[in-house]
């Protein structure tokens, strides 16, 4: 899985779990930019995005990521 | 919404709930609004937004209270204020095995315990009495799911220091007061997470990264059973399974193979699938749910196909019979109408997906599940809960012979041509008096889910119907109707206030099943005369107009009241002079009050 493949259906899974069409989300994005993105929208974002690639991350990284940037690193990381 | 629907993708629901919510909020149904109280011993807020799906799904629009995290307790015992300002009518206590604070010791003994488990029990206790006292309103209280680990292995289940025997034990507790107490409901996490899968249902990850219990991944299916009761509360369950015949209540086609060739019965594996397929049906029948057939047949083959001896449903366990080659829908219809029901007290049962799909877009609110395959069937139609059932009245185990002894009447009322001559051949006897408590539960039912026969469209729980009939200021008035074909059981309620010389009639219902038969005339010379003994002289009668209420538009115009005036909506207000002495309107029924 490309970088750019992994953009296309995280968009997807930000686009439904903020129902906003416009979001387009890159490496720098972090919860200070999208509105709804409080910690109660962060635990169904990471389900729904563990759910998308059919993976898991581990508590330190559910907590730990800075920014989308990290999020796609972990996905492709596990993806491998 | 189809989304929303049993079997549900409950990965889908979580990540579009926003739009799921917004296509809702945005479709102009009428909905009924509810305040609900949701306390939690862990994290609820995904719960409540998912609840909240279901809901608004099934016609109610929730306004929800949420408890801050784990303050379940405290925000009832020490009155949090914003809780008190709130004023719930309903209380959903999410609390779960999580919320045990202390569990047995090996070095325990029986009476340690035993003194354990009713430490933990008690607070509960309190909790639930506080609630009835202060709030008066319906509480749903979860019990415990089955702990996800062993310390004994085996012996956890029966050894008094084991996890998994100390949750039976409590459950038991919880279960007895649940039977022993109206207004009360258990929502079974213990089953749900057993169907679920314990081990995904409580996922420790969930618990110790969110303090979510269960697993976000089950929150759908939870809220899904959750709601199935609450909707029940609400009169919102639907009444009537109408059922294909060919290859959904048995294998094949009765009318190409034969009756003798069908497969049902203990014979073949699949007729064995069949027949618990059918004894499912009957028991839910024996609950208080109508059946009917809607088979594309000849009716004498469908008949024959039922009277098989080796069928567990009979021609007789079926309220209507319509086996012809009309258009399903329009059967449904028919059955509507003929039954005095809503189309949306209709669950469509068919292995056809094009028969299913048909009915779907001519009658959307029937409730067409995807059935699946024949061994999917029953859970389908299980796990959807259509008929949860939070109250069982004795009327509920009489229904369908009621509604076939409506049937007979309707072929007697045939052969007279004088009305009267009819209603008097009924030998109608009413009993009619003040709330009593052996009919309370069905008092309840009536006026949580009377649409047509309703004059305020008033919905009550249990508690505040025991308020008013303790009330002084208050007349209370419920009606049973039996005639010579059988006990029709409590067919009308009826209650309103005084204030000072003049009565307001609250609420006034009956039950379709009686309609054109003067109850109401009864049920009105019964109130005047309550009126007058207390020296009441105006009796005003109010017409709140809903989307199936036409029918008693002109109700009170019909009891000799005046209209006083009508907005542009309808709502309309009657009046009536209590005069020395008046000719009764009954003349058709004999009139016993009870206690008097």
């Amino acid at each position: 899985m490309s970088r750019e493949e992994v953009y296309e259906k995280l968009n997807e899974v930000f686009r439904d779990v903020f129902d906003d069409e416009e979001i387009t989300v890159s490496d720098e994005t972090t919860a200070a930019d999208i509105e709804d993105w409080d910690s109660y929208e962060h635990i169904n974002l990471i389900v729904a995005v563990e759910e998308a690639f059919g993976m898991k991350f581990s508590m330190g990284k559910t907590t730990g990521m800075k920014n989308v940037g990290e999020m796609v690193d972990e996905i492709l990381r596990q993806a491998g | 919404m189809k989304e929303l629907e049993y079997p549900f993708d409950a990965e889908a629901i979580l990540r579009k709930r926003k739009k799921l919510r917004r296509s809702l909020m945005e479709d102009g149904s009428k909905r009924m609004q509810k305040r609900i109280a949701v306390l939690g011993g862990s994290t609820t807020h995904d719960i409540v937004s998912v609840l909240e799906l279901f809901l608004l799904d099934a016609g109610i629009e929730p306004v929800f209270y949420e408890s801050d995290y784990g303050q379940y307790w405290n925000d009832v015992m020490f009155d949090n204020p914003e809780l008190a300002a709130f004023a719930p009518e309903l209380v959903c206590i999410h609390t779960t095995t999580r919320n045990i604070l202390r569990f047995p010791e090996i070095p325990d003994d029986a009476a340690a315990v035993e003194g354990l488990l009713e430490e933990t029990y008690q607070p509960f206790v309190q909790l639930w009495e506080k609630i009835a006292q202060r709030y008066h309103c319906p509480v749903i209280q979860n019990n415990f799911q089955e702990p996800y680990f062993r310390i004994m292995g085996n012996r956890d289940a029966y050894d008094i220091h084991g996890r998994v025997h100390f949750v039976q034990a409590l459950n038991e507790r919880f279960h007895a007061y649940a039977a022993s107490h109206d207004n009360f409901h258990i929502c079974d996490i213990h089953y749900m997470a057993s169907c679920y899968g314990l081990q995904k249902w409580s996922d420790p990850f969930y618990w110790h990264m969110y303090k979510y219990e269960p697993a976000v991944p089950a929150i759908p299916e939870f809220s899904y059973n959750l709601a199935a009761i609450i909707k029940s509360l609400y009169g919102k369950n639907r009444k009537v399974l109408a059922l294909d015949l060919d290859n959904t209540l048995w294998g094949g086609i009765v009318g190409d193979d034969g009756p003798e060739n069908i497969e049902i019965g203990q014979e073949t594996s699949v007729g064995q699938l069949y027949s618990e397929f059918q004894a499912y049906i009957k028991a839910q029948k024996d609950l208080g749910v109508l059946l009917c057939v809607d088979s594309k047949n000849e009716e004498e083959n469908a008949l024959a196909g039922l009277s098989r001896p080796d069928s567990v449903l009979k021609p007789e366990d079926f309220v209507m019979l319509c086996a012809n080659w009309e258009p399903k829908d329009k059967n449904l219809q028919e059955m509507a109408e003929v039954l005095h029901l809503g189309i949306d007290a209709f669950v469509f049962v068919d292995d056809n997906p094009a028969e299913r799909h048909i009915v779907r877009e001519q009658l959307p609110g029937v409730a067409v599940p995807e059935i699946g395959q024949p061994q999917d069937y029953l859970i389908t139609l299980d796990r959807s809960a259509f008929f949860e059932t939070t109250v069982l009245s004795q009327d509920d185990r009489k229904r369908s012979e009621m509604y076939r002894a409506n049937a007979q009447r309707r072929q007697m009322e045939a052969a007279f041509t004088d009305y009267g001559a009819y209603l008097d051949s009924l030998q109608m006897e009413a009993e009619i008096g003040a709330f009593s408590p052996v009919y309370m539960s069905r008092i309840a039912q009536l006026t949580n889910k009377s649409n047509q026969f309703n004059l305020t469209t008033k919905r009550c729980t249990q508690a505040e119907l025991e308020r008013y009939a303790a009330d002084p200021a208050c007349i209370t008035l419920y009606g049973k109707l039996a005639d010579r074909f059988g006990d029709n059981g409590v067919v009308s309620v009826v209650f309103g206030h005084q204030e000072d010389a003049v009565f307001h009639i609250d609420l006034w219902l009956m039950s379709c099943r009686v309609l054109k038969r003067e109850m109401e005339y009864a049920m009105m010379d019964v109130l005047e005369e309550k009126c007058r003994q207390r020296g009441i002289r105006k009796i005003r009668g109010y017409y709140y107009p809903t989307a199936k209420n036409k029918m008693v538009k002109e109700f009170y115009g019909l009891q000799g009241f005046a209209r006083v005036s009508e907005d542009d909506a309808g709502n309309a207000v009657w009046v009536y002079e209590i005069k020395e002495a008046t000719k009764k309107r009954t003349a058709h029924i004999q009139i016993r009050e009870a206690g008097a």
